[in-house]
């Protein structure tokens, strides 16, 4: 079992096919959208691939050491910040080929006009603990 | 097996522990390990007598845990064998360890935590999964907060109102992981109504209860939260509504008002509304005025202007709005609420996608979107109809 970070972004991935804001579309739309990311992840409960899932604020600041008995330095948030992160979901899956096949399905999610998003979605790879017996 | 039932008897048996001599912090260990073997063993075997069972158990972990302390060990050969379990504690004992647990030295969320461990009789994982933190944060968290409580007495009274905040963030964690914390909550608050006689207490009981009675209606079938106004009024749980009210007429009769009477009396004003639009906003308004010279609480006035809104209409309740600061939490989302009830539609749409965005919990930021899709709908319709005359 290999774990996967699928990322969804606000702002730092290629625009989506059917890219419309949320407030732009239906409640009926919305709804359904909502309905569809929870089937997703009871779904993948029940599949035993299913790890965590979260959604973030879209504003955040950065925050950095200022040197011994200084409090931390705050700044931003940035409204130029390239890339955004609105949530995740993290799930453990058998193969780099099922991990695909799920954040495709994720990214298939409706949304405007009860059609596909068809969002991008980052797919990154936990790095692992070393193995207990190491093959020479 | 009654959880319920066992949850119940661990603040009591955590006190015989403590007056035989084991201090607070080992024997409130003591305990927890007895619940969890009780947990593992009485559903195939249950006992005749769970206290007992739950004494014996939790103080032979207690001398098994202190067995390297030899002069202990001496007086419990002397002793020889097992003390009797004793008389049942008494209530004071009970609200000792409630003023122990929410102890002012503790932060909110260690006093929250050994609350609901030594008081309530929630498994470290248990609580480690309502709030989603791992379990050995969780067990970390409780010995901090049992090392802060070390050197306090258990032989004095605290502060009530402590106890209370602890119990209303309780109540607010709702249903997470596998335990109801709102029932839970409102079982602890009880329990320690019994315990004391305080207009507070009952005041926070029955508002917990007022607002525990509409949880049915609170949420669709899809999850999504449905408006007070808009809740299917029938859906609401009338004995629960009926044994608030009792308990807060009880409390107001008092003449000691506080905050969480004061809740209480609009949230049963809420209650006994048929019909939103039946709704005594007025008398509501004169709550929120009594509550704001109670608390400094900005959240009240927020609140209060929604009130004013409805009671004097929207454009009382903006100006009401004007006065308070707009990064208070859910200032912008009231903000576009007024707006939608005085007709600007376009700025209530604009807020409702900006509430939605400063939104702190998805429920809500979900609930503020399909608000803002709400009016672009209508706003489209609007436009629609203009562009053909």
């Amino acid at each position: 079992m290999a774990k996967y970070l699928l990322l969804k972004h606000y702002r730092g991935a290629p625009a989506a096919v059917n890219d419309v804001p949320m407030d732009r579309w239906t409640p009926e739309e919305i709804s359904a959208h909502i309905q569809y990311m929870q089937d997703f992840a009871a779904r993948l409960e029940k599949t035993g691939e299913f790890v965590d899932g979260q959604a973030l604020a879209p504003e955040g600041t950065f925050v950095r050491y200022d040197g011994e008995g200084r409090p931390p330095v705050t700044d931003g948030p940035f409204a130029e910040t390239k890339d955004l992160i609105a949530g995740w979901m993290i799930i453990d899956v058998d193969t780099y080929e099922r991990a695909v096949e799920l954040a495709g399905e994720l990214s298939a999610a409706p949304g405007a006009g009860g059609r596909p998003i068809h969002e991008w979605l980052e797919l990154r790879p936990f790095l692992t603990e070393p193995p207990a017996a190491i093959t020479e | 097996m009654d959880e319920v039932l066992l949850r119940s008897l661990i603040p009591g048996v955590l006190t015989v522990l403590v007056r035989r001599g084991a201090d607070f912090a080992a024997g409130e260990d003591a305990v927890q390990d007895a619940l969890v073997e009780a947990l593992g063993a009485w559903p195939a075997d249950p006992p005749r007598d769970p206290r007992g069972w739950l004494i014996t158990v939790a103080w032979r972990k207690f001398l098994d845990a202190t067995r390297a302390d030899a002069a202990r060990r001496r007086r419990e050969d002397r002793e020889g064998g097992l003390p009797e379990p004793g008389p049942a504690p008494a209530a004071d004992d009970t609200l000792k360890l409630y003023f122990l647990c929410a102890h002012p030295a503790l932060t909110p969320s260690s006093a929250v935590a050994l609350t609901l461990r030594a008081v309530g009789g929630l498994t470290t994982r248990q609580i480690a999964r309502a709030y989603l933190v791992p379990e050995a944060t969780m067990a970390q968290r409780i010995s901090r907060a049992k090392r802060t409580v070390s050197g306090v007495r258990l032989d004095r009274p605290g502060d009530v109102a402590t106890v209370l905040r602890v119990l209303y963030l309780v109540f607010n964690e709702g249903y997470s992981g596998d335990v109801d914390l709102s029932a839970e909550a409102i079982r602890l608050t009880r329990q320690m109504a019994a315990a004391i006689d305080h207009p507070e207490v009952a005041g926070l009981l029955a508002l917990m209860l007022l607002h525990h009675a509409r949880r049915a209606a609170r949420t669709a079938a899809d999850g999504s939260l449905v408006p007070l106004a808009e809740q299917d009024r029938g859906r609401w749980d009338t004995h629960a509504i009926a044994e608030g009210v009792v308990i807060l007429q009880a409390a107001l009769a008092r003449d000691r008002l506080g905050e969480y009477q004061a809740q209480a009396a609009i949230a049963a004003l809420h209650a006994d509304a048929f019909t939103a639009e039946e709704t005594d906003w007025v008398q509501i308004v004169e709550w929120y005025d009594e509550l704001a010279g109670l608390t400094d609480s900005p959240v009240v006035l927020l609140n209060r202007a929604v009130a004013v809104g409805e009671a004097d209409g929207p454009r009382a309740g903006l100006a009401a709005l004007a006065g308070l600061d707009p990064a208070l939490p859910r200032w912008t989302a009231v903000s576009a609420h007024l707006h939608e009830r005085d007709g600007d539609l376009d700025t209530a749409a604009r807020l409702y996608a900006e509430a939605a965005r400063k939104a702190t919990n998805l429920a809500e930021r979900d609930h503020l979107t399909r608000q803002a899709a709400r009016l672009h709908v209508r706003l489209d319709v609007h436009r629609r109809r203009s562009d053909q005359k």
